[in-house]
């Protein structure tokens, strides 16, 4: 099941849901433009916007949107001040584009 | 996004229609405009076909095309070892052999497998663009009916097994069939990249790596 069909899913059982989409990629970056991740208010998510590295914060970003609503852009790379805590190992940088499925 | 656009999106999915999703990342609006829309040959067109997902000043353009295909003539060895490798790359596997006791469930689990002659199963099928396609009984019989169907749809790889020899007498029936040599050069055999497979799992890998090649670059 894609990110797609999971959030139709997820909508169906009357969950609250949130939808990053990878919309830019500079260097290295394990997940192409277009890569879907779909959470919900409970912090539950399916697919993935990179290897792993920035998903926890995205997901976080999810919850928070989830609560307060309207589209948001989150940027991630090596010379990002939060670097160390959800940085791109790989060197690489990637946007992403954050909105509620309503 | 709205409920309703995602469901259109997942429905042109079912209906095997390629669509994008327009976003405004300043704004948030967003519309849906299916790939009919775009002309031959044109950067969104070509989007489409590499399935880029892309910006375009402010908006994101995101593409939605058909799940991923791959029909496969002959449940054979080579097509055992090809499957598994298919279905990771996010293929939907349906292969076809009329010969009962080769398609049978217990040699081929967790795939779409149909016991009858290709030229009854492929047109209900609909061979498309997103469509990968392999000849691999060896047998003309089965074989050139199914490559027939194969070169007049827009299946975006065609692989065919058989040694060279084998390949110049299938492009000489082909032609007398009435395909041009530009139009049989779609197929591509012997099949895979030529990378000194050996056994079943290896030339599988190089299979696949041919027809990851043609879909992500095109034919060359």
């Amino acid at each position: 099941m894609n990110a797609l069909e999971t959030a139709s899913a997820w909508l169906g059982e009357g969950r609250k849901v949130a939808l990053a989409t990878v919309i830019e990629t500079w260097g290295s970056a394990p997940q192409p433009v277009g890569s879907q991740l779909v959470v919900d208010a409970e912090g539950n998510f399916e697919g993935a916007v990179s290897g792993g590295c920035v998903e926890g914060e995205v997901i976080s970003q999810a919850q928070e949107l989830i609560a307060k609503g309207g589209p948001k852009i989150l940027e991630f790379g090596v010379a990002d001040e939060t670097a160390w805590r959800v940085g791109l190992a790989c060197g690489g940088r990637i946007k992403i584009y954050l909105e509620t499925v309503v | 996004m709205k409920a309703e656009l995602l469901n259109r999106l997942l429905e042109a999915r079912r209906q095997r229609r390629a669509v994008a999703m327009v976003t405004n990342t300043a704004t948030g609006e967003q519309r849906i405009v299916p790939r009919s829309e775009a002309a031959a040959g044109s950067e969104f067109d070509k989007a489409f076909r590499f399935d880029k997902a892309a910006m375009a000043g402010d908006e994101f353009i995101a593409i939605y095309n058909p799940p991923l295909r791959l029909v496969i003539i002959g449940a054979v060895l080579i097509a055992q070892s090809v499957i598994p490798i298919a279905q990771s790359c996010g293929y939907d596997v349906t292969v076809i052999d009329p010969r009962g006791a080769f398609a049978s469930a217990a040699r081929f689990p967790n795939v779409s497998l149909c016991a009858d002659w290709p030229q009854d199963v492929l047109p209900k099928l609909g061979l498309d663009a997103r469509t990968g396609f392999m000849a691999l009984t060896h047998d003309p019989k089965i074989d050139d009916p199914a490559l027939e169907l194969a070169l007049k749809s827009d299946v975006f790889y065609i692989g065919a097994l058989g040694s060279r020899k084998t390949q110049a007498a299938r492009h000489e029936r082909l032609s007398k069939m009435g395909f041009d040599d530009v139009t049989r050069t779609r197929i591509s055999g012997p099949i895979g990249l030529s990378i000194g497979a050996v056994g079943a799992s290896e030339i599988a890998v190089s299979v696949m790596a041919e027809m990851t090649k043609a879909l992500r670059l095109g034919l060359s």
